[in-house]
């Protein structure tokens, strides 16, 4: 099955990308490519087993959930933009706890 | 080669390009392209609504987002630009090799995956497994929705200054 090879790929792209990016923008960008492979694999999987409406119901669900973490990310790393004057995670060194 | 095998294969190319471009502007220009993509082989798999979704929200709004993002930020002079370049040209370096190596190790082993998975819920129309099966899943999306909007109000909340 061509779709699962490239579900794949796509995850161990993201899956990379969060592990070997220094900049917290980078870092969202890799979990985005990470939801985009879930929501991919959540269609082919409702197409290949004939639920299609239960997929696409689960795939809107996914979008609302993935822009209002988004939001909230990109919100939390403009704090840490004000707070630190960087976006490095190496630099992040003020968080308590 | 079939025309499927050439968007899933744009789809690849359009995140690693994502990934791997020393840009965080043009990393957000990619995101939508991979978007983009994302939509025509939803579309292909005739779910529209869900596509419309896609093609809308994380093509249109996050890329916007990313965008706001960046430009709010304190942006790299050219020297850091380069020197930040090398450093990253290094990390990434593997990242290509991987994708390659995993995708032909895949397509050689030729996986056969189960798709005969029993669903709780059954229904021909997504308005009707939305509104009737998955009522649940719409107050989850709802309260998700508040919390999204009470949390960028907080996040954005002019703090006071003591003194």
């Amino acid at each position: 099955m061509v779709s699962a090879i490239f579900i794949t790929l796509l995850f161990i792209t993201g899956i990379y990308c969060i592990m070997a990016s220094y900049n917290l923008v980078r870092v969202l960008i890799g979990v985005e490519i990470l939801i985009k492979a879930v929501t991919l694999m959540i269609i082919v999987v409702g197409s290949a087993c004939g639920r299609l409406a239960l997929a696409q119901s689960l795939v809107i669900t996914l979008i609302v959930v993935e822009v209002v973490v988004i939001t909230v990310a990109v919100g939390v790393v403009l704090g840490i933009h004000t707070h630190n004057n960087s976006l490095d995670v190496r630099k992040v060194r003020r968080l308590k706890g | 080669m079939s025309l499927d095998l050439l968007i899933y294969l744009a789809l690849t190319i359009a995140a690693l390009w994502t990934v791997m471009t020393r840009s965080l502007l043009r990393s957000a220009i990619g995101l939508a392209l991979v978007s983009a993509i994302l939509t025509i082989i939803i579309f292909r798999l005739n779910a529209p609504l869900a596509g419309v979704f896609e093609l809308s929200v994380c093509a249109g709004l996050i890329p916007v987002l990313f965008v706001s993002v960046v430009s709010l930020t304190q942006p790299y002079t050219h020297q850091e630009i380069i020197e930040r370049m090398k450093s990253m040209f290094t990390r990434f370096r593997f990242l290509p090799l991987i994708v390659i190596a995993v995708g032909l190790a895949l397509g050689l082993l030729s996986l056969k995956p189960e798709t005969s998975l029993p669903l709780p819920a059954d229904g021909k129309d997504v308005r009707f497994v939305l509104w009737h099966l998955r009522r649940f899943d719409l107050l989850g999306q709802m309260i998700v929705l508040l919390t999204g909007v009470f949390g960028v109000v907080i996040l954005f909340k002019e703090r006071k200054k003591s003194g």
